[in-house]
């Protein structure tokens, strides 16, 4: 895995790439970048670019980003500057509502588009989790729907980064405080995403609920949602190999 | 020394159990425990309480801000302003303060300030705060815009003050095509400015600038933070070339004056506790939404202040950090005088009410304070 930094029409950029095959690029969720099980599945299959989104781990809030639209723009620059063609674009959680913003303004360059429990739309009648008023332990338990995983990482809580996870939440409240989670425009748009599109979501979400794929499977045309039984909201960890498995089957589908 | 009688409105009548069931007396208590009836009762004495200090000689009655809790039935003190600007007659009223980030039109607390400064016949003081954590919850605003949100509403309501209308404002967060408003303030050029805070040294620094010279309040803080935050104001003042008067420092905390030491500090005791241990429960997370302060604030926050405060308090712990003041006429007047000696402010916000505390017990406490403290200190 190689660690890389890129300037970005100034904007400095940190990512992780392993792999080789088509390119999948990798958008992290809020709480932040990092090499989980599922990408060293899929860096099997693909070069996988896993980039560190500007204002989080140590990077500040740049002042530009007001909003998840703008960091789409971002990302566009990123594809163009790092001259990427055919891309699969994947995104989890706020990253996935980012990988949405970015394909209703240009598919040009995305070959497909897949969203793991997306941020973006709010469910009229199931509300998001309040990952900021929740303290870390219960932050961490509803990440999950196996407790197992949550007790071994609120274990390791004392050890985290204060500076980073204070970072992370600080850019994360700049982009999704209010509205929360979501853009409530987002769902006028989605009818432009023209490139095949999955969904993977997790049935027990505590975070982004289940009750938000709606906005998603009604505008998005031909969309595959892939609800994942006894799941919770992290399934890029909890469900890693059903998440990889299913990624790489549909990428090389509609590669084809 | 002048003096200011502040209410904070708290609303008592909750019990430990629905506290300790719902383990907050902030956004999430639910509001089927207040009482209309109860709440009537309450506003009727609170809002006497403040006319009591005018009629008493204090310098100034004083109100605040906070939304969606038992702590105070206060969300927006200009409706109190605007009773007491017809009912007193000679007090300060001290707004401390409005929140600015909180609402997207700033214009409207210039609008209501003018107003209360109109109808009291120029007696308004205005205070500006960024809001305390939770109200970023209660109000759904963006605690990481906080900063950038307050810095351009006060720069606007400043300009509508001063500057003759209208005129346009075009900044990154709230934009006007005409600022004019009506009515403009009495004071001329503009009320007095202050600015509560638990020691913030941005602010402090702030406040201390040659264009502002605002007056610096320190709430609820242990003495040891009050002298930091004090002589920081000093030297900042100093830095620009100018000395600062006591006039451009305030010390806000609670106090309680019996016949006593002895008797204050019992009578206290069951009020304060509660206040510190039961009115000021909400969870950290609440307090500290994330880009509410800098990393490296936060961080200092978490590691020091909150293991100060958010672990019980008694009386005796809150006597010996200086959060609090009891004690017989005497004892308050000599500590005062030793404080405002040690400390140079030139304001002293007396929190004469506190939680649960009874009228009776308020309104002697007021008077032994008006009658036998102030007249030794006043000037």
């Amino acid at each position: 895995m190689r660690d890389l930094e890129i300037d970005v029409n100034g904007q400095m950029l940190k990512l992780k790439e392993d792999g080789s095959g088509p390119p999948l690029l990798f958008l992290h969720g809020a709480g932040g970048s990092n090499w989980s099980p599922m990408l060293k599945l899929l860096a099997e299959k693909h070069r996988v670019i896993a980039p560190e989104h500007p204002g989080f781990g140590r990077s500040p809030t740049p002042d530009w980003m007001m909003s998840v639209g703008d960091l789409a723009f971002f990302y566009l620059d990123v594809i163009e500057k790092m001259g990427l063609n055919d891309v699969h674009l994947a995104g989890h959680s706020l990253g996935g509502w980012t990988a949405a913003e970015i394909a209703i303004r240009n598919t040009s360059k995305l070959k497909s588009v897949t969203l793991l429990a997306p941020a973006g739309c709010r469910s009229a009648t199931v509300p998001f989790g309040d990952i900021f008023l929740w303290d870390a332990e219960t932050a961490t338990r509803n990440q999950f729907y196996d407790q197992k995983l949550a007790e071994e990482r609120i274990k390791l809580l004392p050890q985290a980064d204060l500076d980073v996870s204070l970072q992370n939440k600080a850019t994360v409240a700049r982009l999704a405080w209010s509205p929360r989670l979501c853009n409530p425009q987002l769902p006028l748009w989605l009818h432009r995403i023209d490139v095949p599109t999955m969904l993977l979501w997790g049935k027990e979400d505590k975070i982004v609920p289940f009750a938000c794929h709606t906005a998603f499977v009604e505008k998005i045309k031909g969309v595959k949602l892939v609800p994942l039984a006894q799941s919770g909201h992290s399934l890029h960890t909890e469900r890693a190999k059903e998440c990889a498995e299913a990624m790489i089957a549909f990428c090389r589908e509609m590669g084809k | 020394m002048k003096f200011y009688f502040f209410h904070l409105m708290p609303y008592g009548k909750v019990s430990a159990a629905d506290l300790d069931k719902h383990g907050s007396t902030w956004l999430t208590l639910p509001n089927s425990l207040y009482d209309p009836a109860e709440g009537t009762k309450l506003y009727k004495r609170y809002i006497g309480e403040l006319e009591y200090a005018d009629e008493l000689g204090f310098d100034g009655i004083c109100v605040n801000e906070h939304h969606q809790t038992a702590y105070g039935i206060m969300p927006a003190p200009n409706v109190i302003a605007g009773a007491l600007a017809r009912t007193t007659k000679r007090a300060k009223i001290c707004v401390l303060g409005r929140a600015l980030p909180l609402i997207s039109n700033p214009l409207h607390i210039a609008e209501e300030f003018a107003m209360i400064d109109n109808i009291s016949d120029g007696r308004l003081i205005a205070g500006f705060v960024r809001g305390i954590g939770t109200e970023y919850f209660a109000n759904a605003s963006n605690p990481s815009l906080s900063h950038a949100r307050y810095y351009e509403a006060h720069d606007l309501i400043v300009r509508a003050w001063t500057e003759r209308g209208p005129f346009r404002h075009a900044g990154r967060h709230f934009e006007f095509d005409y600022v004019n408003i009506w009515p403009r303030p009495v004071q001329q050029p503009r009320p007095p400015i202050w600015i509560p805070s638990q020691g913030s040294s941005e602010t402090v620094d702030w406040c201390a600038h040659p264009d502002r010279k605002y007056v610096y309040l320190q709430t609820f803080s242990p003495l040891a933070s009050a002298k930091k935050s004090f002589d920081r104001y000093r030297d900042q003042a100093r830095q620009h070339g100018y000395e600062a008067s006591p006039d451009q420092l305030g010390w806000a905390l609670p106090m309680y004056v019996a016949e006593t030491d002895e008797q204050a500090r019992e009578e206290l005791r069951p009020h304060i506790e509660d206040f510190f241990n039961r009115f000021l429960r909400y969870p950290l997370e609440a307090r500290m939404p994330p880009g509410y302060t800098s990393i490296a604030s936060t961080k200092a926050l978490l590691e020091q202040k909150f293991k100060q405060r958010i672990g019980a308090q008694t009386i005796d712990s809150m006597l010996d950090l200086g959060l609090v003041l009891a004690g017989s006429p005497k004892t308050i007047l000599a500590t005062i005088k030793a404080r405002q000696k040690e400390l140079g402010f030139g304001h002293l916000i007396a929190m004469l009410q506190i939680a649960t505390q009874p009228a009776e017990q308020t309104a002697k406490s007021m008077k032994l304070f008006a009658t036998q403290v102030m007249p030794h200190l006043k000037g």
